[in-house]
């Protein structure tokens, strides 16, 4: 089995965000950068097929040359070969049809992704791969096991799951509990640092959206502490005073 | 301008979400269908009219009563074309986010989700999303001719605009391929409150010490209309099922009032809650990062406070 995973390079979770140049770039000045959290477990369940039933794993990620410590982050996690393709992320559609030209060419049986990037958090480009390629997308997979030609899913539904089943190849934009984040070991990071990285330029793409600027929301006001035995002060105040009750 | 709705239900009703969905389109302004796929009961249908639908139309087949992806974006793709729609407009959800994505890419259209402000079009056509996990907004500008937006919860009032609408049977050929994937089962938390659609959450963390003590958030929660919601390691730990854990990795939620309780208030957790209009922490730890993001703040003991706040409620009610 061929498995493509596509991953994004983000800011740790842990980032303050700031911008700069008038709004309208992101601030990267003391941000550590990241797979993103639920590429990471599509990852982690890619390399969970690979032990459990023999699978090879390319890596994709569509960013420049900033992201290959990410990118081979992935690959001493258990990823095989990689691929990037050598351009600025600019919207999801550009993203969309960069892996899906990729995915095409390289004849992959199951594409995983995160079911959201956390940057823009879209949710999108697993819809969009699997419409240019003519697959199903399947989002947010919760579980996901191969038997065959065949996948067993479960998909977060609100307040429930919903479980489906699928014939190979699709695309699914994953999330937890679909298997751990796996942390690489020192022979990962040795083998990784040798596997083979293939750059590969963009084709163009005639993208529908045009960053204006950025925006960080008004500060918050500061906290109202209330005396641990004055429950009654609280439900006053969220009452009359939030109007929230 | 055309607008069409994707409205979605569930057991026969229309979504809370979806109803705000449509009530954005109408304050748009321009024309608005809004189209129901699947098993929809014909009073909800025709109340769409209330909230501001010109026309609704119903796709009523049998095999779109399961929220399939792809036959979902199948149908919205063709009714924008027959509608000559310009704009699409969805809640985003675990359903309408995934479908809008598919649509967009059929229509060729501009997309942009967690929309969280009606469109400026006074030049071209821009809107505010909200990006990095709730942590900042991005202006953006749709460029093509036609539109997919995906709409935040809370970016419309639900108001009563207009009166009940005649319902249009909505019929559209679908292949096989429309039904690649199947939905063998589903489970629901049924009774409670949904946490993405709640108004009120009450959420527990590590600082409840365990799952035997979670009576005391559900209580609570059943006081207040509440949804109840946890932190990662809670789910993590099995003290609680996943579909509660809220923040950057789980449910984003945006009620009226979050109540955390015993959760320490990481970064991650907050990017889950960050859009709530009042936040109440209680937390035994005056040091909690949480009270720096919080409208109200109690320090003490959870065991002690949970059962007098449930009472001081109840008495106020
Ligand atoms: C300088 C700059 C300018 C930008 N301007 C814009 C803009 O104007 N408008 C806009 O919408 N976005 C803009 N972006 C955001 C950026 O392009 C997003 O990373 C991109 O849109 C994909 O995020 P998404 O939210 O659409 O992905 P989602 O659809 O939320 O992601 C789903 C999954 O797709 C995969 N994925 C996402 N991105 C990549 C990637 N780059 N490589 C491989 N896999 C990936 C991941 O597995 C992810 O979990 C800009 C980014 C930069 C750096
Ligand atoms: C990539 C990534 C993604 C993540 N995503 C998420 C996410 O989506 N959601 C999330 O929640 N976390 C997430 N986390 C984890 C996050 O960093 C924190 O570890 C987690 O939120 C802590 O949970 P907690 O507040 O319940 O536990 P703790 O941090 O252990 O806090 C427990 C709190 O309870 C208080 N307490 C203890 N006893 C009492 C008592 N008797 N009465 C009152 N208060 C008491 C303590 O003072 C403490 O503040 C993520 C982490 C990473 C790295």
């Amino acid at each position: 089995m061929k498995i493509l995973v596509c991953i994004s390079h983000v800011p740790d979770t842990t980032s303050k965000i700031n911008f700069i140049d008038n709004n309208t770039k992101f601030d990267t000045n003391g941000v550590q950068f990241i797979i993103g959290p639920y590429d990471d477990y599509a990852l982690a369940r890619a390399v969970e097929l690979k032990e459990n039933s023999g699978a090879t794993i390319t890596v994709i990620n569509v960013g420049l040359v900033d992201t290959e410590p990410t990118i081979r982050k992935a690959l001493a996690i258990g990823a095989d070969d990689a691929i990037r393709v050598n351009a600025e992320p600019t919207d999801s559609f550009f993203v969309a049809t960069q892996i899906a030209e990729q995915a095409k060419a390289g004849g992959y049986d199951l594409i995983l992704m995160g079911r959201e990037s956390i940057d823009y958090n879209s949710g999108a480009v697993h819809g969009i791969v699997g419409e240019l390629l003519g697959i199903p997308s399947i989002s947010p997979v919760m579980k996901l096991d191969i038997e065959g030609s065949t996948a067993k899913l479960a998909r977060e539904i609100e307040g429930g799951k919903e479980y489906l089943e699928v014939n190979l190849p699709f695309v699914a934009g994953c999330q937890e509990p679909i298997a751990e984040w796996k942390i690489p070991n020192m022979r990962g990071i040795m083998s990784a640092r040798t596997k083979p990285l293939k750059v590969v330029e963009p084709s163009t793409v005639d993208s529908g959206v045009k960053l204006q600027k950025f925006e960080l929301p008004p500060a918050k006001g500061s906290v109202k502490m209330i005396a641990a035995d004055n429950v009654q002060e609280l439900v006053n105040l969220l009452k009359n005073e939030a109007k929230v009750l | 301008m055309n607008i069409l709705v994707f409205v979605e239900s569930a057991e026969g009703k229309i979504k809370k979400n979806s109803l705000e969905a449509v009530a954005f389109a109408h304050t748009m302004g321009g024309s608005v269908t809004a189209l129901a796929l699947g098993n929809v009961e014909s009073a909800e249908l025709e109340s769409l009219g209330k909230y501001g639908a010109k026309k609704v139309l119903h796709a009523a087949d049998a095999k779109l009563n399961q929220g399939l992806i792809q036959a979902y974006a199948t149908v919205i793709a063709k009714a924008f074309q027959d509608e000559n729609s310009d704009v699409l407009v969805l809640a985003d959800s675990s359903l309408g986010t995934p479908v809008g994505a598919r649509v967009a890419a059929k229509l060729g259209a501009s997309l942009a989700s967690n929309v969280v402000e009606l469109p400026d079009t006074a030049a071209g056509f821009k809107v505010k999303r909200s990006i990095y996990t709730g942590k900042a907004f991005a202006q953006v500008e749709l460029t093509k001719p036609k539109k997919v937006i995906g709409i935040k919860k809370n970016a419309a009032e639900v108001k009563e605009v207009g009166s009940n609408v005649s319902v249009t049977p909505y019929q559209v050929s679908l292949s096989d391929a429309d039904f690649s994937t199947k939905i063998t089962s589903s489970e629901k938390a049924t009774g409670d409150v949904l946490l993405p659609e709640a108004n009120i959450v009450v959420s527990g963390g590590r600082g409840m010490k365990g799952p035997e003590h979670w009576s005391g958030i559900e209580e609570l929660a059943k006081t207040l209309g509440a949804a109840t919601g946890c932190s990662k390691p809670v789910s993590d730990m099995g003290w609680r099922p996943h579909h509660e854990h809220v923040g950057q990795t789980g449910v984003k939620v945006a009620p009226q009032l979050y109540i955390a309780i015993g959760i320490s208030g990481a970064i991650q957790h907050l990017a889950g809650v960050n859009s709530s209009k009042c936040i109440v922490v209680i937390n035994k730890d005056a040091d909690a990062p949480f009270f720096k993001a919080a409208d109200y703040g109690i320090v003490g003991d959870a065991f002690d406070i949970l059962p007098k706040l449930n009472e001081a409620i109840k008495a106020a009610k």
